[in-house]
């Protein structure tokens, strides 16, 4: 315990390129890139297929297929390939390993929130005479938001706590201290590591919890509280 | 010459090695989600009788299911080692609030005409739980069982950093000497574990519920 606190409060542990606030944003900038290029890649497509309502089968398993991979052996299989193709270590086997791993539950609840919407809701908005873009804007959207919402921040979480292993693969982030201390034997490095990672993953969740709690109009938020809690983790 | 991307006959001479490593990841992966469903099923029979007790349950189980699993085994390493012990805990404790939604869901999806009528014919609490209501929720709890399995195969080749791993270990001893052949068989056998555990528990459940056919 002393060690660790004596870790924290060692100045050289917050200065210069391997320091605490340099891992920390390394750490954020792959996070942040992935999230955004995996929430582009799955979101839109998960949306219009839900309008459609058609392609379930393949939208759930998705899903499925998604979780029988584990990121680390992307980041393996990922590595060879990278450096053959002259992409150099570390951070773009990483960056494919996240976005593979955010891309099918954001893309499966995209699915499920927009195409759950209640048929009678949309046949009615129908009736009133709303065209498919004011559908898909006006009723389907707003009332999936939850969903959508609980699912990028499941992701987004599930990224930040993945991130760790470009320390692996030779890139950077809070997983350094992690992969180092192990391999250095250095055990308050490698807690004060992983407190740092799981202090990241939280506050991403509880970050991403107030995000949802400003962008939600508050009708939506109380009516799906219970629906948002379902969703395909 | 060129370093091949998969030396076949790697594979050939390490039948053994990888046997064992299959009998090690299904060890550690049976392990953990046994554990984890006995650990949860008592606290989703908690839960059920005492509903006060569904929030903090699933607060603190997921809470759990945040912190990331690379990191758990780290916080680990100091208190309990380079052990088995250290992987299974991370490994249940990443079970569980995957197990008790779906434990506590497929309960509560019990018709309650169903219950009603096992009541009216004499069924005591608890023996309406075990040929009443866990009968019925054995699809909702089975797709759980296969949620949760098919995350700790996954989960299970990252033990390989703190010693353990099943096929983690070719894929990090592969990664460690840049020599691909381990790595993929790795990565691939992995991944065909985690799609045929998938498949069995399918048939367990068509085994269970002969009623659904």
């Amino acid at each position: 315990m002393a060690a660790i606190v004596h870790w924290f409060t060692t100045a050289a542990h917050w200065h210069g390129p391997d320091g605490v606030p340099m891992r920390v944003l390394e750490h954020l900038e792959l996070s942040g890139l992935a999230m955004v290029a995996a929430t582009a890649a799955a979101i839109p497509a998960g949306i219009l297929l839900g309008h459609t309502r058609r392609g379930g089968l393949f939208a759930i398993s998705v899903v499925n297929i998604g979780r029988a991979i584990p990121s680390f052996a992307i980041v393996a299989v990922a590595l060879p390939v990278s450096i053959s193709l002259g992409l150099g270590l570390g951070f773009w086997p990483t960056f494919l390993a996240v976005f593979l791993l955010a891309v099918p539950p954001m893309f499966t609840n995209a699915y499920t929130a927009i195409g759950g919407v209640d048929p009678q809701i949309v046949d009615a908005a129908r009736g009133m005479g709303l065209r498919e873009r004011e559908l898909l804007v006006g009723v389907e959207l707003p009332l999936g938001a939850p969903v959508i919402m609980a699912a990028v921040r499941v992701a987004a979480v599930q990224v930040v706590a993945t991130v760790p292993l470009a320390a692996l693969v030779g890139w950077g982030g809070l997983g350094r201290f992690i992969i180092d201390g192990l391999a250095q034997y250095d055990m308050a490095q490698v807690f004060a590591g992983a407190l740092l990672v799981a202090a990241l993953a939280i506050l991403t969740e509880v970050g991403f919890g107030l995000l949802e709690h400003v962008v939600l109009p508050p009708g939506v938020r109380r009516l799906s509280r219970a629906e948002a809690a379902s969703t395909v983790v | 010459m060129k370093e091949p991307f998969i030396r076949w006959n790697w594979i050939s001479g390490h039948l053994g090695e990888i046997g064992a490593r299959t009998v090690q990841h299904l060890e550690l992966t049976g392990i953990a989600v046994g554990v984890g469903f006995v650990i949860a099923m008592s606290l989703s029979i908690l839960a059920l009788r005492r509903r006060w007790t569904y929030s903090p349950i699933t607060w603190f189980t997921g809470i759990l299911y945040t912190i990331p699993s690379i990191a758990l085994f780290a916080l680990l390493v100091p208190i309990t080692g380079l052990t088995i012990l250290t992987a299974e805990i991370g490994l249940v404790s990443y079970t569980l609030l995957i197990l008790i939604r779906n434990i506590v869901a497929g309960i509560d999806g019990v018709p309650a005409a169903t219950r009603d009528a096992a009541v009216a014919m004499g069924y005591r609490p608890w023996r309406m739980f075990f040929e009443i209501e866990l009968p019925l929720a054995t699809p909702v709890i089975i797709a759980g069982l296969r949620i949760a399995t098919v995350t700790t195969v996954g989960l299970v080749t990252l033990t390989a950093l703190i010693g353990q791993g099943g096929y983690g270990y070719f894929i990090n001893d592969g990664l460690r000497r840049f020599f691909n052949t381990p790595l993929f068989v790795g990565a691939a056998l992995s991944v065909a574990l985690a799609v045929a555990l998938d498949v069995a528990l399918v048939l367990v459940e068509r085994a269970l519920t002969p009623w659904r056919r």
